[in-house]
């Protein structure tokens, strides 16, 4: 997130930089052109134009039409004979020692043109904050991994605990992230009745997080009553439920898209905020906030599974439901507070998600591969294992974004998951037993 | 996986129990019936254009979709309804087929039919290969996790601008099957069979319907031999299918290829169908629909996938119709994006209706095989 929020302003502030026209070009007259500056590097922080870089433009057929050098202003202008397709290449050997183009692969570009309009062509200078040293780049990427690991944990602890008291794959979790973030967004632009009653009131974040938190875990312990309970009761099978875990995810996802539009949003506090520098890495304090508070939410989770009454009875269920019962644990009970557990989780989780990232309709959808991946990697019913899971594919999405293109990051962890069920299927903290 | 509901203990206090109480599967049905014959009494006497129900109503029961989701749900079949493999990525072997096709016809120039060979077989093979080697030898639930990842995978790297060249990226492919059309013998703007289809589409239907009764046709066959017997054993019963001799992992991924060339037919009749293949025509949600379509006919029946693709259709015709008539929907509740959106809300219902009250689908018997059973 950081990556790509230092890489959105150094487009915009290469844009700006960019978008004043070198005097000469006419009404009427078919030109491209744009001004080299070097970013930021002036006595007082200001850009400095470069001199003598050379831009070649050719046609689409490869002809050259003109090469441009840039003047003491960086700005060049070539004018084209008409519209149509062109490129333009610049000639890295042209720019001056220390100075490169942020991503060299786009030296040349192509863009296509109207006859008589007038086109800028961008070519950002300098280096990428992250691209400085390979050390630093990886320390920053492995601390947005973490952060986006404890989100991811935070999710699927629900998931995996439901999964090893029930046995249910239940692949409407990821709705219940998404229902966490919108409500959370609607109480903080509407206030505490969503709008319903009363005007234009609007309540802080971490009130409405607060809320949302309360009402996420009561819709998880009322789906359980509602519908899963009454399906353990008439011994539905797992596959049967399943498939209706399934239903309710595709219904609620598009319910999601039918109240809330298909556009995205982002919560009105703690929007943009300066990154505090930390040497190795920076991070803005709503980052810093989010990891400290995930830890230590994941911690008193860990320590309830370990030191409490019903902690040890949810491991208990998940670990041999039948002796458990037979034990005199209430088993029902336990499924009741892990689903209730779970779902406040799972909200929590998604107004963490939403506050780093945006909410949209699709987001925990999204999430919920992310946490099967999490969850199969740490052993699938184990809570420890959906920690630890989760925390290794959080931060292998962020680190495999050095190799490949970012749009593609969560491929990766998609394919961990493929990988990890044909070595080590019952995952890395899982016990080995027959799961065929 | 039996530890919860055994096939035996179910008849005994499961399901059959809750029907002693109130059937709500029954009055679901029966409301759902009332609906339906108020919805056919409104079109009759209000100013609705009646004659536009009944052709789109038509055009779903038998026309592209139906062929399309009902190739994918009768691969669906292979896969659950005789084997019990649970593919969630369906889509993901209908949109092999789409994107063998013009990916090899588009890109790599080569003739349309050898592409055609590409899409149903090479790449559903490789396809079943890469999701089932790691997932076959496990339980159930890993092939549904592993099947969707591969779903949203498959979305993410075919919008990839990265892979531009070989995808096209959000715009996918267009223009390859003009082979297809020049071997048509329907002239391109005539309408036919009661004016509900015009020629090229026709034509579609035409060879999606030979295409469709010929995979009932072996699949029928199949299910009947030995080979398709041992699926049968090794949906009832895993272990004692082992304990015969018989590979059952072999068997599996057998069908698992089978079931998604099936299904990678369906894909590429839609791309052909629509002269195009776009990621979006692929996602997800796609899977669904072919499982709705599966469940509603029957899981486990030859015939089941067939019908249920049909009904399903008719019905979301019959609905969307209704859903876009500015009289029938209050102004200002929904606009035309919004009905797309109601149809998944309406296919997500759909599915959790079926899968608790009716598993066995409409027509399927609970002693063949039901969603309930394992």
């Amino acid at each position: 997130m950081l990556r790509r929020c230092a890489a959105f302003i150094l487009v915009v502030a290469a844009a700006l930089s960019l978008t004043p026209l070198p005097a000469g070009a006419q009404d009427g007259e078919t030109t491209v052109g744009g001004t080299v500056r070097e970013r930021g590097t002036g006595p007082d922080g200001e850009d400095v134009p470069v001199a003598g870089v050379e831009i070649t433009v050719t046609d689409a057929a490869g002809a050259t039409i003109e090469v441009a050098t840039t003047d003491e202003n960086g700005e060049w202008l070539v004018v084209l004979p008409g519209g149509g397709e062109y490129s333009t290449s610049l000639d890295q050997g042209t720019l001056p020692d220390g100075v490169s183009l942020r991503n060299a692969d786009n030296a040349v570009l192509s863009f296509e043109i109207n006859e008589g309009r007038t086109r800028n062509v961008l070519y950002p200078l300098g280096e990428l904050i992250l691209e400085e040293d390979s050390t630093i780049q990886i320390v920053q990427l492995t601390v947005d991994g973490i952060k986006l690991g404890m989100i991811i944990a935070m999710c699927a602890i629900g998931l995996s605990l439901i999964f090893g008291t029930t046995g249910l794959v239940n692949f409407a979790h990821g709705e219940m992230v998404t229902f966490g973030a919108m409500v959370a967004y609607i109480f903080s632009e509407y206030g505490l009745f969503g709008g319903l009653i009363g005007g234009d009131w609007q309540m802080h974040l971490i009130f409405g997080a607060i809320l949302t938190v309360l009402l996420t875990g009561a819709a998880g312990g009322a789906f359980n009553a509602i519908v899963w309970s009454k399906l353990r009761k008439r011994g539905s099978s797992l596959i049967s439920m399943l498939v209706v875990s399934i239903g309710f995810s595709i219904m609620f996802r598009y319910i999601f898209l039918f109240q809330f539009g298909g556009r995205v949003r982002r919560y009105r506090d703690y929007q943009l905020q300066d990154t505090i520098d930390f040497g190795w890495f920076s991070m803005t304090p709503k980052d810093i906030f989010i990891v400290v508070f995930s830890a230590v939410v994941l911690l008193t989770v860990g320590l309830a599974l370990q030191r409490t009454r019903i902690g040890k009875a949810m491991r208990a269920v998940s670990d041999n439901r039948d002796l458990a019962e037979s034990s005199g644990i209430d088993v029902e009970k336990v499924i009741r507070t892990v689903w209730i557990a779970g779902g406040a989780l799972a909200g929590m989780g998604g107004v963490l998600f939403g506050i780093t990232e945006t909410i949209g309709w699709e987001m925990g959808f999204r999430l919920l591969l992310l946490m099967f991946a999490g969850v199969t990697l740490g052993g699938l019913g184990t809570a420890y294992g959906a920690l630890f899971g989760s925390l290794i594919v959080g931060v292998f999405i962020q680190t495999s974004t050095l190799v490949i293109p970012a749009d593609m990051k969560n491929v990766g962890a998609l394919l961990v998951l493929a990988l990890i069920l044909l070595v080590r299927p019952q995952g890395l903290l899982g016990r080995a037993e027959r799961i065929g | 996986m039996t530890d919860i509901a055994s096939p035996i203990s179910s008849e005994d206090d499961g399901p059959a129990a809750v029907d002693k109480g109130i059937n709500w599967g029954r009055i679901g049905l029966g409301i759902a019936a009332a609906l339906f014959l108020v919805m056919v009494v409104y079109a009759t006497f209000s100013d609705m254009d009646g004659q536009g129900l009944l052709e789109n109503t038509l055009r779903g029961l038998f026309g592209e979709q139906f062929i399309y989701f009902g190739l994918a749900a009768l691969g669906l079949n292979i896969h659950f309804g005789y084997t019990g493999l649970l593919n969630f990525g369906q889509a993901v072997f209908m949109a092999a087929g789409a994107y063998g096709l013009s990916i090899f016809v588009v890109v790599y120039d080569w003739s349309f039919f050898s592409a055609v060979f590409m899409g149903v077989v090479v790449l559903p093979i490789v396809l079943a290969l890469l999701l089932g080697v790691p997932t076959l030898r496990l339980r159930a639930d890993y092939l549904a996790i592993v099947t969707i990842a591969t779903a949203e995978m498959f979305r993410i790297i075919a919008r990839s601008p990265r892979f531009d060249w070989l995808t096209g990226s959000s715009d996918g492919h267009g223009e390859f099957a003009d082979r297809f059309y020049e071997l048509s013998p329907f002239e391109p703007d005539q309408r036919y069979l009661f004016d509900l289809f015009i020629g090229n589409q026709m034509w579609v239907v035409l060879v999606g319907w030979v295409v469709l009764f010929a995979m009932v046709g072996v699949v029928y066959t199949l299910m009947r031999s030995p080979w398709g017997r041992v699926l049968k054993a090794i949906r009832e019963d895993e272990d004692a299918a082992r304990s015969l001799g018989k590979n059952a992992y072999f068997y599996k991924m057998q069908a698992l290829m089978l079931g998604g060339m099936i299904g990678a037919m369906g894909g590429m009749l839609r791309a052909i169908g629509t002269q195009s293949a776009q990621p979006q025509n692929f996602i997800t949600d796609v899977t669904f629909f072919a499982w709705v379509a599966l469940i509603l006919g029957g899981v486990g029946k030859t015939w089941g996938p067939v019908i249920g693709a049909s009904l399903l259709y008719g019905l979301i015709n019959f609905t969307d119709f209704f859903l876009r008539d500015q009289d029938f929907v209050p102004e200002g509740l929904m606009d035309g994006t919004q009905v797309g959106q109601v149809r998944f809300i309406l296919i997500g219902v759909g599915l959790v209706l079926l899968a608790v009250f009716r598993p066995q689908g409409i027509f399927g018997s609970r002693e063949e095989m039901a969603l309930d059973d394992r």
